[in-house]
């Protein structure tokens, strides 16, 4: 159960993992036969399924419109861009604000519910954040979106460094991306994370020893739909365009499938398996047949049924009974050590 | 007469047209340790919930240190100095009986919207709440998950939890519940070594258990405290008698 180690070192070994293997993509990805843009795709996606579960796997609080907020980012890039002539930091700061605005006002109906109810009002204001992104011609371009947002180039003050080809903006990505990771990291392993989780596992006694549970529900969406957004920008620069489909309640749900076929729900790292997994099948299945959303789906029937921790809680069965099973050889050799509980044995790293 | 740290005047409370508590008046002094008993169905949860802030009263008041805290949320109570166990317990499953104590602790509850620290770092609040896991019994299952320890001791944490908060007044409901005679014995022998450290009430169906340790005690029945007294004024009480509970005497 996402247990956290006692002390969370600002840097961890998966991550290093996760970010070599990313930077390292333009060396070998078109080698087997991919292309550098999918790994953009799936990082921006794994940004957006990393704050998808500080909501669902850290808070318990189970959000089906998120592709709103990953589509308000897009949006509130593209316009500022093109209405308002911003570059490339303001226009990443200011479709984050532009989202915490509107996923605020959100939060502040949403975060007296829990459960089903907060489900369906998170759907229903996901509808509403579609519906006005397809009809509202005359800001977002209606069904046809905001065409040719462009990739701005980042400048450094002494050097101004095009981001025009995918590999450029793939490493500009890689460094928003290596940042939004360890704020999040931190973020769950801080106080204010730990409470949230409490808060998961038993709201009436967070309440009941002095814990403000409205606000920490409120910062939470807040803050997840902050990172929707800031995926949504990148999505924005990476598509060079912004369309009501990301806002729609199919994205909403694909994101919902990431987290959870990852193992969002027990691990940190759940979002980032998941949304490696999701666009890979995409990709590689999606070439030999239309219906590879059918085979996912089925897919994801099963996980939920025999693995519903995901492909986290698999590793983390399997390592729990590795442990048990030296834990165990240990005892025959002598008869110590049999004290130390699993739980302390297995902590994600 | 001094005034008592806590008072409650004349609380009415009914859900739908059935009325819980018709008119509840309870006073708890300060350092002292009151038992409040009653058959099943009497009106002792609601009471609790009542007093604790999970349900308003319709009508009533409720002063704890010379405030008048009536229809304030379980949160403000909290913070004010009031801390209760339940009876059904509520524990945050997933975590160690260590990082369960240290959640409620009032440290984590200051830091709670620090979103950049580390929360495994802060050494003094650690040894807090290891102090109070060592004071109810558990300082060897503190990196246990709480899900995983075994009723008795999940009693125990459930006390634990109660008490991280360091309230001037904690309210224990029925902390027996469900335990064997030893475990019982345990929890009493825990309850005596916290009496007179703080005030505290208890909701207990253990008479034995309450005569041993209240100071005073209230019987509730029919949404009415029916009698009050030390335990052995309550000895000569005609209810508490025909309950049988003058056999012990």
């Amino acid at each position: 159960m996402l247990s956290p180690p006692r002390h969370a070192p600002l840097v961890t070994t998966p991550m290093l993992i996760t970010l070599g293997v990313l930077a390292t993509t333009p060396l070998w990805l078109a080698h087997v036969g991919l292309y550098q843009y999918l790994a953009l795709e799936i990082m921006i996606w794994m940004l957006f399924a990393l704050g998808h579960n500080l909501l669902l796997g850290y808070g318990g609080l189970p959000s089906f419109g998120h592709g709103a907020y990953f589509g308000v980012g897009a949006y509130a890039f593209g316009l500022l861009q093109l209405r308002g002539g911003a570059g490339l930091v303001l226009g990443l700061i200011g479709a984050v604000l532009a989202t915490a605005a509107i996923a605020a006002l959100v939060a502040a109906f949403i975060s007296h519910r829990r459960g089903i109810y907060y489900a369906l009002l998170t759907i229903a204001f996901g509808q509403v954040a579609w519906f006005i992104a397809g009809k509202w011609h005359t800001v977002t371009g209606g069904e046809d979106g905001l065409l040719n947002i462009k990739r701005p180039d980042l400048s450094l003050g002494f050097v101004d460094i095009p981001l025009r080809s995918n590999e450029a903006f793939f490493y500009f990505a890689l460094a928003v991306f290596a940042l939004a990771l360890i704020g999040l990291w931190r973020l769950v392993n801080s106080p204010f994370g730990r409470v949230l989780r409490a808060i998961k596992q038993n709201e009436m006694r967070a309440a009941f020893v002095g814990h403000n549970v409205w606000l920490y529900k409120w910062l939470a969406f807040t803050i997840s739909a902050m990172v929707a957004g800031l995926a949504g920008a990148l999505f924005a620069m990476a598509q060079q365009s912004a369309y009501p489909n990301v806002m729609s309640l199919h994205s909403s749900g694909f994101v919902v499938m990431m987290v959870l076929i990852g193992g969002g729900l027990v691990s940190f790292w759940g979002p980032v398996i998941g949304a490696l997994v999701f666009i890979l099948t995409r990709d590689l299945l999606g070439a030999y047949t239309e219906t590879w959303l059918l085979w996912y789906g089925l897919v994801f029937i099963a996980m939920v049924l025999f693995q519903p921790d995901g492909v986290a809680g698999g590793w983390q069965a399997w390592r729990a009974r590795r442990a048990l099973a030296a834990r165990d050889r240990g005892n025959d050799k002598q008869n110590h050590n049999h004290n130390v509980p699993l739980a302390a044995q297995t902590r994600e790293t | 007469m001094s005034v008592a740290l806590f008072e409650a005047r004349q609380l009415h409370k009914r859900f739908g047209d059935q009325v819980v508590l018709e008119s509840i008046s309870l006073k708890f002094e300060e350092g002292e340790l009151t038992g409040i008993m009653g058959p099943n169905g009497a009106g002792k949860t609601t009471c609790f919930n009542v007093l604790t802030g999970r349900f308003k009263p319709d009508r009533g008041s409720v002063r704890f240190a010379g405030e008048d805290i009536t229809g304030l949320s379980p949160r403000q109570i909290a913070r004010k100095g009031l801390s209760r166990s339940f009876q059904i317990m509520n524990l945050f499953d997933d975590e160690t009986a260590l990082d369960n104590v240290l959640i409620a602790s009032p440290g984590v509850r200051r830091r709670g919207f620090s979103m950049w620290s580390d929360f495994g770092r802060d050494t003094a609040a650690r040894d807090a709440a290891f102090a109070v896991l060592d004071r109810v019994g558990l300082a060897a299952k503190a990196d246990a998950q709480a899900g995983s320890l075994s009723y008795g001791e999940r009693r125990a944490l459930e006390i634990g939890v109660a008490l991280a908060t360091e309230p001037r007044l904690l309210f224990l409901d029925e902390p027996t519940a469900g335990l064997g005679a030893e475990g019982t014995a345990r929890v009493a022998e825990l309850i005596a070594t916290l009496k007179r450290q703080l005030t505290i009430v208890i909701i207990e169906h253990d008479m034995r258990f309450l005569f041993g340790l209240a100071d005073r005690i209230s019987v509730i029945h029919w949404g009415q405290v029916i009698a009050e007294g030390t335990p052995d004024e309550l000895r000569e009480n005609p209810w508490v008698q025909r309950s049988n509970l003058g056999m012990m005497s």
